[in-house]
């Protein structure tokens, strides 16, 4: 892989979007994976089942917390249903570089997160 | 680890590269390096012809049956627990058990012979530089039987605290289980001192050696250890393989681990009388193929040489560390002198250790990265996480180099 594909997620690593928390969130959740320290947090405001705002927080490899910054500036506005039938393939094609298989788990960590985070409120 | 005297190799790791077929393969479109060899070695052809040549021409199951082929496989099998014992020092074959792995090794010694003879408030030493399978299974008799688990310190430079070790060893200490050569940061511990001064108080000694057989002379006899313990797949053998040495009269005293077929001598309805050693451990059908092929990967590396390897090791290790200090940003950890196996842990200042693994696999380069199984040790240390790389004697000084790169890379990327 050459750098300059590197470049997206390195953006988004370097300058995460929409970090922080939400005081009085309607959903939160967090998770890592226990084998390479990676942990996201994801705080949902919704409005009529629909994302008002979202942060997150985290720490991890770049490819882990890249993912959840573009994550979240792509949900805004999108509906509980509309987040939950979001496919691996649709975040993965998001990052603006082929990920390996073995980062797959990495990448996919915030939407999972946030998925969870969603269904946990829609079970209250 | 002795060096050679003399600087020139014993074999010629180019030549020798030519018996292990995966190292011809390319990754990302780049000649595989392989630098997780503390994780799991790659495999000569002498290995895979051995398991291909059971297969194809003796499979069978041991131990019973008049016919020729069960025969061949018992014959077979059991010479493979010669060629280990001979490999390790030990003066009887019948002390060998195989096992699937270190662990399961050391899962035989906490169920079979901790179980039954350790009482409440007895001790157990172990130290802070295990890899977990020599902890789990400890933490697990403290919570059934109320034994003492205590720990050993380590030091900054990767040193065990011996001074401290020699007051952990009280009149209640049962058992010092140690690690030989730590998967993490390559310290080779003096087993022999801290046998001498466990069986001093009357204490049992269990060494974990599954990162010492594979890279240098291990020879139970003069460790004078009770219990080693060892991976097959760590020295050329197949995934599935591994073992345990106890001594005789230790292992006779001991009641089974898992109990079935081909453990018994004989079976009523109403009880059941143990095999003699080592079946008395290895119930079931066990991995025939697989331990005939470690028995072959033991052949590799008794012609090649127990101590060469180790030298040439050593070699690697030190071009390694002379090509990785010279930058501020990499901060090597646990190398403050003493013996040291070829495995060095690292992390790269500002940049995740994944991130540095997923630039070197870009680069066809295999290293670990994450806690490597030793939680408590990484975080005495100073790291939650390290990127690890690990020699073996089929690796060079260009691999090493072209590794370097692929680090300053990250640190240009993501640092």
């Amino acid at each position: 892989m050459e750098p300059d594909q590197y470049e997206y997620i390195l953006d988004h690593y370097k300058n995460p979007r929409n970090y922080g928390k939400i005081e009085g969130a309607d959903a939160s959740y967090e998770e890592g994976i226990p084998s390479c320290g990676d942990v996201v947090r994801i705080d949902v405001k919704l409005n009529d089942r629909v994302i008002e705002d979202l942060k997150y927080s985290g720490t991890g490899c770049a490819i882990s917390q890249a993912s959840v910054s573009i994550l979240t500036e792509s949900v805004m506005g999108k509906s509980v249903g509309e987040i939950l039938s979001m496919k691996d393939e649709d975040m993965l094609s998001a990052l603006g570089k082929p990920i390996s298989p073995v980062r797959f788990k990495c990448a996919l960590l915030g939407v999972k997160v946030l998925k969870k985070a969603l269904l946990a409120k829609s079970a209250a | 680890m002795e060096r050679a005297a003399q600087n020139k190799t014993a074999f010629d790791p180019l030549k020798l590269r030519e018996d292990f077929p995966i190292l011809r393969r390319k990754v990302h479109g780049k000649p595989l390096v392989y630098l997780d060899n503390a994780a799991t070695t790659q495999k000569p052809n002498a290995v895979i012809d051995a398991l291909r040549n059971y297969y194809e021409t003796h499979n069978a199951n041991i131990h019973r049956g008049v016919h020729t082929l069960s025969y061949e496989s018992t014959l077979l099998y059991e010479e493979a627990h010669e060629k280990v014992a001979r490999f390790i020092g030990a003066p009887d074959w019948r002390s060998v058990v195989f096992t699937r792995n270190a662990t399961e090794s050391i899962n035989l010694v906490a169920y079979a012979w901790a179980f039954g003879n350790l009482k409440k408030d007895d001790e157990v030493l172990i130290t802070l530089m295990e890899h977990h399978s020599n902890i789990v299974p400890w933490q697990m008799l403290r919570d059934r039987i109320g034994i003492r688990l205590n720990y050993v310190r380590v030091g900054r430079g990767g040193e065990l605290d011996l001074e401290g070790l020699q007051g952990l060893i009280t009149e209640r200490t049962k058992l010092v289980s140690v690690v030989h050569a730590s998967n993490v940061l390559g310290t080779i511990n003096p087993v022999k001192r801290i046998t001498d001064a466990a069986h001093k108080a009357g204490a049992l000694v269990l060494v974990d050696a599954a990162q010492s057989v594979p890279h240098l002379p291990v020879d139970v006899t003069d460790i004078g250890c009770d219990f080693l313990a060892a991976s097959g797949h760590k020295m050329m053998g197949p995934t599935g393989t591994g073992f345990l040495y106890g001594k005789a009269e230790l292992l006779e005293s001991m009641e089974p681990f898992l109990y079935g077929g081909d453990m018994i001598e004989k079976v009523t309805m109403e009880r059941s009388t143990w095999n003699e050693l080592p079946w008395k451990f290895e119930a079931g059908t066990p991995d025939i193929g697989g331990a005939i092929a470690l028995g072959a990967a033991v052949d590799y590396l008794t012609a090649l040489g127990p101590e060469n390897a180790a030298a040439y090791e050593g070699e690697l290790l030190d071009h390694a560390l002379d090509r990785l200090s010279g930058h501020e940003w990499i901060k090597i950890y646990g190398h403050g002198g003493g013996e040291r196996l070829g495995v060095i842990s690292f992390n790269v200042e500002g940049v995740h250790p994944h991130d540095v693994a997923g630039v070197l696999d870009e680069e066809g380069i295999a290293v670990r990265s994450g806690h490597h199984c030793a939680q408590p040790l990484m975080a005495a240390l100073g790291m939650d996480y390290a990127v690890r790389m690990s020699f073996y004697v089929y690796n060079t000084k260009e691999e090493i180099d072209l590794a370097v790169e692929a680090i300053k890379k990250a640190k240009r990327l993501f640092g």
